[in-house]
């Protein structure tokens, strides 16, 4: 009976996990619920996976309806790959956020909300009704405005209310886009849609929608000149949720994004006169530079991580643009690790604020030697943002190179390369500060993280570089998912 | 305020009559238009307009914050206990087939049953929200 | 013109609400600018929905032409989404109120003023007037 339910377990997990904990109304139950509720959402997507990979694509039909009266979920290689991600790093984040939480009568809804973002996110990942979508979108994204604002600092107020205000136009614009294919196909779910747009040649409201979707999904995901929300979101959100939204939320909405780039309008990637790909390509590639130069002058730990995940996403979209099946390959798998590795390195983060109470860069000369596992994982989760061999970013970064190679776009690259050398510039900052610099005084008073911080820290920086060295489960994986996406497209 | 007669006569008027035309809108859901999330808002505008009249102190005596912090995630609760009765019957979430002797009625009691989750999780989030705002002091 | 009265109304509605989040740096105007842009959405969802003739979509022996609930449906979701974004912005406008004692944008990163010019370089980069409204990373 679980078999035939997983992918709606998958969602109720979570969501049953957020009722209780806020029922609970103390902290350690609803941290033990959050806890309890992640591992079986974790257990779940694993299971999913593994059913998909057996059985292939799966269909559930909410309410027994029918799709195009009913809401379907629809899980292929792609969302199970995406899922297997969200749990995976849901769990290890519950085990995290153990500790590094604020003011005691808060902390049950801090967990219902964290739950609340990760049924959200899942429902995006596993539903195929596009306005199901933009629902999970919104309480995925209204849980992660109140994470923000719970943050210690008063800027982080302002941080969510901007996030609130950018985050809503984009959701906005997103729902305007799926009401012009509404409009356009009379349905709403996106196996139909697909069926549909075959018989429409080149509507001028298919290439608005398509503007209004990838623009609006664009500002969820931090797309490069959209992108001015997400640090602050980032550097003044609590710990544990940055460690979340780090790894996950971007990652969602990059899959949305795909999924609609390549499932719906496949063989429309140029629709009109809009040269998407090329577009798409500057866009990745003014994000692979720009933010990350500006990561390498930041001062602090947390805002440097965040403008580099900028960059990331750059490489990330990046890969959709190629639209080949090596560079989708490529983009997908730095999705999976850049979420490994940036949790490892916001954990990191966590744990170094818990101790000391600053990220400052300048504060924190030295803190190495007093918490030596925790620079450690830092450090392995830097080396993997740079892309050096042995650690998973490298892999990634080779298949993205290997695509442009592939794609004809030699040049690319080598900007991929040059790229990452900026990465050595902020990364080497940090490391050179944390290792190799006298301990300051907040340095010497701090002792090493709690065991339920460094727990999870070190399995993402352990996993970081195991992937590194032999990545073929991802790989196989992103592969899996690349080729569902362009299959589709052919 | 205290001494404004006429509001409150008025409202002691208003408020049994407003609770009723909610439960009315509630169950009137399957034959026209209404349903939990406009009943839960009428509900609640009954408490709120109590709320106005009476001060933030009383309106809180009648629904207390600790009994809005069980019923909201108390609806969702019920909402998800029907969804997964329907899963423990054999069908798939939100599946309402089983839930009677036939389908037709199955339907009708799974809608019904949803929506009583919807209006205790409406109501309560309206006052909630009305609370959150009242109980806040100009500065 | 007249035959596309409703979807003139629609795109004015939704290009006033943007143009106000975008132009006022007041917080409690840019909130009133949002929910006048979502609202627009719902027009753009529901005018559509109506049939000529049509009831409500309810059964009845009496009539057969019905106008698609659908829309009604969805966009009964998505009010209820504005409805929580909304209270949520205000809450968080409240609190900004109580730490900052202002509601005013350029007020508010005046106060935390040091940082305000933290990345020159991505502010610049900013092309999309989007991006105003996330002025965010400039400032704090």
């Amino acid at each position: 009976m679980i078999a035939t339910h997983l992918p709606v377990l998958l969602i109720l997990a979570p969501l049953l996990g957020a009722v209780l904990a806020a029922l609970s109304r103390n902290g350690f139950a609803a941290w033990l619920i959050a806890l309890v509720a992640s591992a079986l959402t974790a257990t779940f997507s694993l299971a999913l996976l593994w059913r998909v990979q057996a059985e292939g694509v799966i269909s559930y039909r909410l309410g027994g309806w029918a799709p195009e009266l009913g809401i379907e979920y629809r899980i292929d290689a792609v969302n199970a790959f995406i899922v297997v991600l969200i749990g995976i790093v849901a769990f290890l984040t519950m085990i995290f956020a153990r500790r590094s939480v604020l003011a005691p009568e808060r902390i049950a809804w801090f967990y219902t909300m964290m739950l609340l973002c990760v049924a959200g996110l899942l429902g995006i990942s596993v539903t195929g009704d596009a306005f199901n979508a933009f629902v999970f979108l919104e309480i995925s994204s209204l849980s992660t405005y109140t994470l923000i604002a719970l943050g210690r600092d008063r800027r982080a107020l302002v941080a969510a209310y901007q996030y609130l205000i950018v985050g809503t136009i984009g959701a906005t614009f997103y729902v305007i886009g799926v009401g012009l294919l509404y409009l356009i196909t009379g349905t709403l779910n996106l196996g139909l849609i697909v069926e549909r747009l075959g018989a429409i040649e080149s509507s001028r409201a298919l290439i608005v929608a398509e503007a209004f979707i990838v623009v609006g999904i664009g500002l969820k995901l931090a797309l490069f000149p959209l992108h001015a929300w997400l640090p602050n979101a980032y550097a003044y959100a609590p710990s544990s949720a940055a460690v979340l939204l780090a790894s996950t939320a971007t990652k969602v909405a990059i899959y949305l994004l795909a999924r609609f780039l390549f499932t719906v309008f496949g063989g429309h990637v140029d629709v009109g006169q809009v040269p998407l790909g090329s577009i798409l390509i500057g866009l990745s590639l003014a994000a692979m530079f720009i933010p990350s130069a500006a990561a390498v002058f930041q001062n602090d730990i947390k805002r440097v991580l965040a403008f580099s995940s900028l960059g990331q996403i750059g490489y990330i979209t990046l890969g959709l643009a190629l639209a080949n099946p090596t560079g989708l390959t490529g983009g997908l798998l730095h999705l999976f690790n850049h979420a490994l590795m940036k949790g490892a390195a916001f954990m990191a983060i966590g744990a170094i604020v818990l101790r000391t109470g600053t990220a400052k860069l300048d504060e924190l000369s030295g803190i190495g030697r007093t918490m030596p596992w925790t620079a450690g994982a830092l450090t392995v989760a830097g080396l993997a943002l740079i892309g050096v061999p042995g650690t998973s970013g490298f892999v990634s970064k080779y298949y993205l190179i290997l695509g442009s190679m592939e794609a004809g776009l030699g040049w690319l690259a080598i900007l991929i390369v040059a790229s990452s050398l900026i990465a050595v510039l902020y990364v080497g900052r940090i490391v050179e500060v944390i290792w190799f610099r006298e301990p300051a005084l907040a340095a010497r008073e701090a002792s090493e993280a709690p065991g339920e911080l460094l727990l999870p820290m070190l399995i993402l920086a352990g996993v970081t570089i195991y992937f590194g060295l032999d990545a073929e489960w991802p790989a196989g994986l992103a592969s899996a998912a690349a080729q569902a996406l362009l299959g589709v497209a052919r | 305020m205290r001494l404004d007669v006429v509001l409150h006569v008025t409202t002691k008027f208003i408020l049994a009559p407003l609770l009723l035309f909610a439960l009315y809108v509630q169950f009137h859901g399957d034959y026209g238009p209404g349903g939990g999330f406009q009943a839960g808002v009428i509900a609640a505008a009954a408490i709120i307009l109590y709320g106005l009249i009476n001060g933030l102190g009383p309106a809180q005596k009648i629904v207390p914050v600790g009994l809005l912090e069980v019923l909201i995630p108390g609806g969702v609760l019920i909402y998800l206990s029907v969804g997964i009765a329907g899963m423990l019957l054999g069908d798939n979430f939100l599946d309402y087939n089983h839930l009677a002797h036939d389908r037709v009625h199955g339907q009708e009691w799974g809608v019904f049953l949803v929506e009583i989750g919807v209006f205790v999780t409406v109501f309560s989030t309206m006052i909630a929200i009305f609370y959150a705002f009242a109980g806040r002091r100009r500065s | 013109m007249i035959a596309h009265f409703s979807q003139i109304a629609t795109v004015f509605l939704m290009v006033a609400g943007l143009y106000v989040v975008i132009a006022r740096g007041n917080l409690i105007k840019k909130l009133i600018g949002l929910s006048l842009f979502q609202t627009s959405v719902y027009l753009l969802y529901i005018l559509p929905g109506k049939v000529l003739g049509g009831t409500a979509p309810i059964l009845d022996a009496g009539y057969s032409v019905y106008a698609n609930p659908l829309p009604h449906v969805l966009i009964l979701t998505a009010i209820v989404v504005g409805i929580a974004t909304l209270a949520l912005g205000l809450t968080l406008v409240v609190r900004i109120k109580e730490a900052y004692g202002t509601i005013e944008e350029d007020e508010i990163f005046a106060k935390d003023g040091p940082r305000a010019k933290v990345d020159p370089k991505v502010s610049k980069a900013s092309v999309s007037p989007l991006n105003k409204t996330g002025r965010g990373g400039k400032s704090a």
